[in-house]
């Protein structure tokens, strides 16, 4: 089961121990025009813990986890990854430096089969040519089964076995955000990023996908950064939270210190002016 | 009932992911290239394979080529006769400068050529997407039309403007020029037309074919899966026009002898191929062989038709008749079946496989 665990280093950088500082965002400022959708957001993501960001609608969650991806650059303020400060990076860099990430709307491959959408995930392994790629056989199918034997370990781990032929695109919702966590895992990412892993989802796909979440970072060590809407999830799953609103960031810490937080009280239920 | 795969159980993953993983496919595959390499030429009139095989193979190479860049890698392109051009006008260039040299390596090596066009004109694809690269891909029709009629060096300075094959050898044998036997000519476009299509069976079904899938299908998700956009739709518009290059190719060395300028490679053929691909399926090989037949049976079908009912109709009435039909089809298939023929062919067998049962 842990086979798949072995993450090849994928950039220079020394391996960060379990409680050292995975990723620092220090200042992050972006905007669009005259929207602001981040103002001097500070925080970091430990090795190994599940950190999560909330806030109320369009606090700038997602905007968040772009400038992370390399989707968005930030106007002011770093990013540093394993210590190394990056510079404008494009998404596939991103990934190729082991940040894996799902969306908060599906963003699977619909026309592929389950089974093709979680091999997608394993395409930044995988290198043989076309030369052995166009008759299918040596390196290019040798490459292609010891991939799927890893395919076949995350399929196994999600208990997705039975919809391992089906296009995606005919799962109900619940599967379909577990075949994308699939997908991302299939990257052995470091860090993985969640936008939203539970939304629409009933209490027991919930508990199921908590059950996923927290067996990931168990099994797999994997660091991971969530967005959640439900309160009770973010509270039981995380060991740190950052609360965001309006781009700011306004609160920082565990669940009961974020709990107490009169700014994030005031956040959420609103203030009598 | 003879269509089942009950009791064909997968041992190994390399079984699993096989092409062909039902032992029945295999079977018709086998038939049908039997039937290909060994019936029809025994038993096939001159006009069936001269007339009818010859051009259906290179469409559906074409096809296949124009199906590679839309409906696998998602980018819509009105080029696929000006890349099938520059085949062409490669081959023939070729054949000039080395009359020594096998004849089907030429065609074979004249895909290059379009291929690195094709990248040319593939980079808008890097800034835009749906209609908006259609049109981008125009110009690249236009543009290289106009050549074929402007350049002289492309046809030799030839008074009349045009490409005449001359006679060429392949193994000792003539296959091209007016004076060419046409059962070799088909074993040449078969025998080019089957490698060509398993090569493309295995792109797709590989990592490369992924990769232009998950350009087609999310392309924000693909970059986070570490693709690079440049270099997969690059590659797709590369192996896209080196088919519709051979394609090409084979069109003017082994079909037609001949191409008149600005007649072969119009605009309409780029359509004539679109159409071969949406009603055969988006995204299905097999489909491009069902389209191209289609739109090249379709008038002959109509013309037999007409003759054996002694239908009073004019000529010039059945080619606007296919029109009608044809344009009323692309429209039904768009609005009630965007996978064409294809999809019809795999309801079909899903419906074998549970037969006598609804499913």
């Amino acid at each position: 089961m842990t086979a798949f665990v072995e993450s090849r280093p994928m950039s220079a950088a020394r391996p960060i121990e379990k409680g050292e500082t995975l990723l620092s965002v220090d200042g992050v400022s972006l905007s669009f025009g005259g929207v602001r959708a981040l103002t001097n957001v500070s925080f970091d993501i430990k090795k190994g813990e599940v950190r999560a960001i909330i806030g109320p609608n369009g606090a700038g969650k997602t905007s968040m986890l772009n400038v992370i991806n390399g989707f968005y650059h930030p106007q002011q303020g770093t990013i540093a990854y394993k210590g190394q400060v990056r510079r404008r990076q494009k998404p596939y860099e991103a990934a190729s430096q082991g940040i894996g990430r799902t969306f908060q709307n599906v963003a699977l491959f619909k026309g592929m089969s389950t089974l093709d959408n979680i091999m997608a995930g394993r395409t930044l392994k995988m290198g043989v040519g076309l030369f052995w790629q166009l008759f299918r056989y040596g390196p290019a199918l040798n490459e292609e089964i010891e991939h799927r034997k890893k395919v076949e370990e995350i399929i196994d781990f999600l208990e997705i076995q039975h919809i391992r032929k089906t296009p995606v695109g005919k799962l109900p919702y619940g599967l379909k955000k577990r075949v994308e966590l699939g997908r991302a895992l299939a990257m052995e990412p470091e860090l993985l990023l969640l936008d939203e892993p539970m939304a629409g989802m009933n209490l027991e796909e919930k508990e199921d996908m908590s059950r996923f979440i927290l067996d990931v970072r168990e099994q797999f060590g994997t660091t991971i950064a969530l967005i959640e809407h439900d309160i009770g999830v973010v509270m039981d799953l995380s060991d740190r939270i950052v609360v965001l609103e309006y781009g700011r960031k306004i609160a920082d810490g565990s669940a009961e210190e974020v709990q107490n937080n009169q700014a994030v009280i005031d956040a959420y239920l609103g203030v009598a002016h | 009932m003879f269509y089942r795969e009950a009791g064909q159980f997968k041992t190994s993953y390399q079984a699993d992911s096989a092409v062909f993983p039902i032992l029945q496919d295999r079977i018709g595959l086998a038939v049908i290239l039997a039937i290909a390499f060994g019936v029809i030429p025994f038993f096939a009139t001159e006009f069936f394979v001269q007339g009818i095989m010859i051009p259906f193979l290179i469409y559906a190479l074409a096809a296949i080529g124009l199906n590679i860049l839309l409906g696998y890698a998602g980018q819509l392109s009105l080029g696929s006769a000006a890349f099938m051009g520059v085949g062409a006008y490669t081959a023939y260039k070729l054949v000039t400068y080395f009359p020594e040299t096998n004849v089907i390596l030429l065609i074979l090596v004249s895909g290059f050529v379009p291929a690195l066009i094709g990248v040319l004109f593939g980079l808008p694809s890097l800034r835009i997407k749906g209609l908006y690269l259609a049109v981008a891909t125009l110009a690249a029709q236009f543009f290289l039309d106009w050549c074929f009629i402007r350049i002289a060096w492309l046809y030799n300075y030839n008074p009349s403007g045009a490409i005449e094959m001359p006679a060429r050898q392949a193994f000792g044998l003539t296959l091209t020029g007016p004076a060419a036997d046409y059962m070799l000519r088909y074993y040449a476009v078969l025998g080019i037309v089957v490698l060509m299509t398993w090569f493309a069976s295995n792109l797709v079904h590989g990592r490369i074919g992924r990769t232009w899938m998950m350009v087609r299908d999310m392309d924000i998700a693909a970059q986070l899966m570490g693709v690079k956009l440049t270099n997969a739709k690059l590659t797709a518009f590369a192996v896209s026009s080196f088919y519709c290059g051979v394609a090409g190719a084979m069109l003017v060395t082994l079909y037609l002898n001949a191409a008149e300028p600005g007649a072969v490679f119009t605009i309409r053929q780029s359509f004539l191929v679109l159409f071969m691909v949406i009603l055969g399926g988006l995204g299905s090989l097999i489909g491009s062989f069902f389209g191209a037949a289609f739109i090249l049976l379709l008038p002959i079908l109509l013309r037999t038709a007409a003759a054996s009912f002694h239908l009073p109709i004019e000529v010039k009435n059945i080619e606007n008749l296919q029109f009608m039909i044809v344009g009323a089809l692309i429209i039904l298939f768009l609005k009630f079946e965007p996978h064409g023929l294809a999809r019809l062919w795999q309801v079909g067998k899903q419906k074998l496989r549970v037969w006598p049962f609804p499913y």
